[in-house]
């Protein structure tokens, strides 16, 4: 690797901003991606990281800029954004729930050579299951469907939103070791909840707060910080991070969880 | 949190100059920064401007009315638009219809434009307003007013049954299911059970216990001031009801119902009651159509009429009255006036391909929607809006920008943000 | 037992009809958000461009029927491709405003057959066959009847070889489930709109052949009523769900034959009723998305 590659960024966000039905959830937000290792986006529930990483491939409405590798791309629709070299792993893991196993990924093949083989090795559990409907899948089962759907094509980048969600320690460490073993190839936005994840994975973090970037730098460097992490992210970073999957009622108009109604349009 | 960002955002979604008079209200404070942003936005320096257009408006809305209630005795002429001399039955025959198909587009703005129900079943209660009517004046020998009062009350029965298992979807199941409702009332009525609806051939208006002054065509005068009457009180309760804390709730639950059942409110109450309010409306609108086409025609409840209404108020501009007032007026001239066209010798005399079209005032009508929808999304309001302020922009830029622009919604986005909501 | 089996058969081949078009404007609605009310015309337009078949080239033919089965599916194929290709996708994702051009299309469509066809129905006549009868358990079958069933079994079952077996059938499929995440893998899914609009097209101009011989005549008015039936049975169904659809045409013909012999009549008004008690008891459909 060169040293023009390293100190080049793979992606490149200027003053995006987005809507959901009306209501403003990014706001003017920058920020770059080096293009090795792992960037963590953070910040509390509903400041706005699901809608940016959204926002960056078009499912909502945005406006901004948008550089994949040198080249923009905030005008092109969703799809054409996609194939050209984002692997994005969904909050939720949303895979079809009607389609098999091996359907959800027979989807998801955009490459003339599909790795194949390589999501086999990550993944051999999901070999053994590739009839089954993947609506039957537990939860950490349709989290790796839906890493291996981003890890099938060869990406610039991964975006990956929120994959520890919900799931048990042991899978948490699992699906840990696989997007490090994924980050050897490919540069990865991740947003994470999960702080232990967040020091173990990430080199760079980039932290919201109401929409805005309000503090960037090395991962380590902000979560060593105690009271810059309690400030912002209202956890203090040593103690064990509380696993906050429900709305707690302490932000009540978070973006992600407000327009229900409409989130199927999304 | 975003509440400053939304109002200096050019996206700000408020209502327009009608529906933001309840911006701020309890009732709404659910709907979140962007509603304060709005009230906050037209306070200090937009205030003497509205109320003076508002005096303003008052007047010229006043003045209408007088000229509208003279009509009958001038005689005036608008060839093109009328028939005859405005004096003539002809004419305020054409002119009452206009009346009550605005009076009845308003009631359906009711429904889409405040509660962002896109009901396909509003016909219904219309019919059932002109068949309730005819059929008890057939049956029963009571005096016009308690046999309205009966009708009113089968549609305030009908309306809760049918609006309560409706409600239970929303969206577009909603305009599926209020569908099928009112095609099960117009199966009825072409079914003539024991006669008593005339079927395919209707039903005539039994007029012994009517009072002389509506009967008749030389009292067509009469029935044109019932139907002005009629639409000017419609216009009022819709606007007391739009301004009401229903139409509050009604219009936060349009736009986020979630937020709505977050602050304890009951939405499908409010969106029942709206329902409610419109069938009854509508129904009153129907007795009066039964007066004045003196009988009942399939037609009055069919889903084609339901159609006409919702066509009526995307043309007119939906989210606002005068739209549905304009469009229905408009409307309704248009295919009086087409129909005419269609059996004029210049028609007749044209090579197939142009006649055939030209012929059919539904298919013209049918395009111009679908114009109407992809080019001018706000109607004839929003596009006349658009026009006049780019107008103002020209003569004077600088004091335009600061002053009517960042004050005023505009009326297209509006509508584009009804539509997309009652999805 | 004579009359049952005859009003099984006649509710089945009734179902059949309601089938072809409920199939195209669920699909449509589960992939698209889009409630199609030009559906009816797609369907009258098959159903006249049959007629045309028959008329001019003389209708005592099995291979004219079969000629006319296939120029009314592919009338109602061009109509529908047209109509999203030119009209609705202008209006990607305005769901409302795209049910009201389909809208204004039906009025301006309808009224338009009017003028080339007349509003008054003109009757048809296909094979003879058609006309005779098959006995079964002592009822006698007109046999219109088999084939429109046999025709809907035969749609049912490419259909869902499509869906099953291809790669726009899956896409179509996790479309109906969740489309934005479709577009999220790097698919264009507007290709699979248009597909999906033309073969609901299709499946509707048959219906609009095998109507006119089920009821003798064609009419403007012939894709209106049917449409209205094929809503109830779309949201009986589950919107979005083929299977759905299958059973709840059926479901709704049948019920509705039976009603209108032995309740005196009263069959449109049976099924809104089931309408509303599904409503009430299962408001996303038999085989609805249940969210």
């Amino acid at each position: 690797m060169t040293a023009a590659a390293e100190t080049r960024p793979i992606l490149r966000i200027e003053g995006l901003s987005a809507h959901i039905a009306g209501q403003q959830v990014v706001e003017d937000v920058s920020f770059t991606v080096p293009a090795t290792g792992i960037t963590a986006l953070l910040g509390r529930n509903g400041v706005g990281k699901t809608s940016t990483i959204k926002a960056i491939i078009g499912l909502i409405d945005r406006t901004g800029a948008v550089e994949l590798d040198g080249v923009r791309i905030e005008k092109d629709p969703t799809f054409k954004i996609i194939r050209s070299g984002v692997g994005y792993v969904p909050e939720d893991r949303e895979v079809f729930s009607k389609l098999t196993v091996a359907e959800n990924l027979r989807l998801a093949e955009r490459d003339d050579a599909p790795r194949r083989q390589l999501v086999e090795d990550l993944f051999p559990d999901l070999l053994a299951r590739s009839a089954q409907m993947a609506g039957t899948l537990s939860g950490g089962q349709q989290q790796m469907v839906s890493l291996a759907r981003a890890l099938l094509n060869t990406n610039k980048i991964l975006l990956v939103d929120e994959p520890t969600k919900g799931l048990a320690p042991k899978i948490v460490a699992e699906v840990a070791e696989t997007l490090a073993e994924a980050a050897k190839t490919v540069p990865i936005l991740l947003v994470e909840q999960n702080l232990h994840v967040v020091r173990q994975l990430a080199e760079g973090s980039v932290v919201l707060s109401g929409g805005r970037v309000v503090h960037t730098g090395s991962a380590l460097g902000f979560l060593d910080d105690a009271e810059l992490t309690q400030r912002l992210l209202g956890v203090a970073a040593e103690a064990p991070a509380p696993e906050i999957r429900e709305n707690t009622g302490k932000f009540p108009v978070t973006t992600e969880a407000a327009p229900a109604g409409k989130g199927a349009a999304l | 949190m975003t509440t400053d960002t939304d109002a200096a955002g050019t996206n700000s979604t408020g209502a327009n100059s009608q529906d933001a008079s309840g911006a701020g209200a309890p009732g709404t404070a659910g709907a979140g920064p962007r509603r304060t942003a709005a009230a906050q936005r037209s306070a200090p320096p937009g205030k003497p401007r509205r109320t003076r257009r508002k005096v303003v408006g008052a007047a010229a809305g006043l003045a209408g009315i007088v000229l509208l209630v003279l009509l009958p005795l001038l005689n005036l002429s608008l060839p093109g638009v009328l028939p005859g001399p405005t004096y003539t039955p002809g004419s305020l025959q054409l002119l009452a219809m206009c009346m009550l198909m605005a009076a009845a587009a308003l009631t359906y703005h009711v429904l889409l434009g405040v509660a962002g129900l896109l009901s396909f079943g509003h016909a219904l209660y219309f019919g059932a307003g002109v068949y309730g009517l005819a059929i008890i004046l057939q049956n029963l020998d009571i005096p016009l007013l308690p046999a309205m009062g009966l009708t009113l009350l089968v549609v305030i029965v009908l309306a809760h049954v049918v609006g309560s298992i409706s409600l239970r979807v929303s969206g577009i199941p909603f305009a599926m299911v209020t569908l099928a409702f009112a095609q099960a009332g117009s199966v009825i009525v072409g079914r003539n059970p024991d006669g008593t609806t005339g079927g395919d051939e209707g039903l005539s208006l039994r007029t012994d216990n009517l009072p002389d002054f509506l009967v008749g065509v030389a009292n067509t005068r009469n029935l044109y001031w019932l139907a002005l009457a009629v639409l000017v009180a419609v216009f009022i309760v819709v606007t007391w009801v739009q301004s009401s804390r229903a139409g509050h709730v009604a219009a936060a639950v349009r736009e986020n119902e979630l937020r709505v059942r977050v602050l304890g409110l009951q939405p499908y109450l409010v969106k029942l009651l709206i329902f409610v309010v419109s069938a009854v409306l509508v129904s009153i609108i129907g007795m009066v159509f039964l007066l004045l086409q003196s009988g009942a025609v399939p037609r009055a409840i069919s889903a084609d009429l339901t159609i006409t209404l919702l066509v009526m108020v995307v043309l007119g501009g939906v989210g606002s009255r005068w739209g549905a007032v304009i469009g229905g007026v408009f409307y309704t001239i248009l295919d009086q006036r087409l129909t005419t066209l269609a059996n004029s010798d210049a028609i007749d005399a044209l090579p197939d391909i142009l006649r055939i079209p030209l012929s059919e005032p539904l298919f013209i009508l049918g395009t111009l929607f679908i114009l109407v929808v992809l080019f001018l999304p706000g109607g004839l309001t929003g596009t006349a809006q658009r026009l006049a302020r780019r107008r103002k922009r020209l003569r004077g830029a600088g004091e335009a920008r600061t002053g009517e622009d960042s004050t005023a919604h505009d009326r297209t986005e509006t509508s584009r943000e009804i539509l997309e909501e009652s999805a | 037992m004579s009359t049952v089996v005859l009003l099984l058969f006649t509710g089945l081949g009734l179902g059949a009809l309601y089938f072809l078009v409920a199939a195209g404007l669920s699909l449509i609605y589960g992939l698209m958000g889009v409630l199609n009310f030009a559906h009816g015309a797609f369907l009258t337009l098959g159903a006249f461009a049959g007629w045309e078949v028959a008329r001019r080239t003389g209708s005592d033919n099995w291979g004219i029927f079969l000629l006319s089965l296939l120029v009314g599916a592919a009338a109602g194929a061009a109509f529908a491709a047209f109509t999203e290709f030119v009209l609705i996708r202008r209006l990607y994702q305005r769901h409302i405003e795209q049910l009201l051009i389909t809208l204004g299309l039906s009025l301006a469509a309808v009224a338009l057959f009017d003028g080339i066809w007349g509003t008054d129905p003109v009757f048809i006549q296909g094979p003879a066959w058609f006309k005779d009868t098959t006995e079964i358990l002592g009822a006698r079958i007109p046999n219109d009847r088999f084939v429109c069933i046999i025709a809907a079994v035969l749609v049912l079952l490419a259909m869902v070889f499509f869906l099953k077996n291809t790669r726009y059938g899956m896409i179509i499929r996790a479309g109906v489930e969740n489309r934005s995440m479709v577009t999220a893998l790097g698919i264009d899914v507007r290709k699979a709109f248009t597909l999906v609009f033309t073969i609901g097209g299709a499946a509707a101009g048959l219906g609009g052949v095998l109507a006119s011989h089920y009821f003798g005549y064609v009419s403007p008015m012939l894709g209106g009523s049917l449409l209205i039936f094929a809503f109830i049975v779309t949201v009986i169904g589950g919107l979005g769900s083929l299977t759905g659809a299958a059973i709840a045409s059926v479901a709704v013909a049948v019920l509705q034959q039976f009603a209108n012999f032995y309740l005196g009549g009263t069959g449109d008004f049976v099924v809104v009723l089931a309408l509303a008690l599904v409503l009430l008891f299962r408001p996303s459909g038999l085989l609805g998305r249940t969210s």
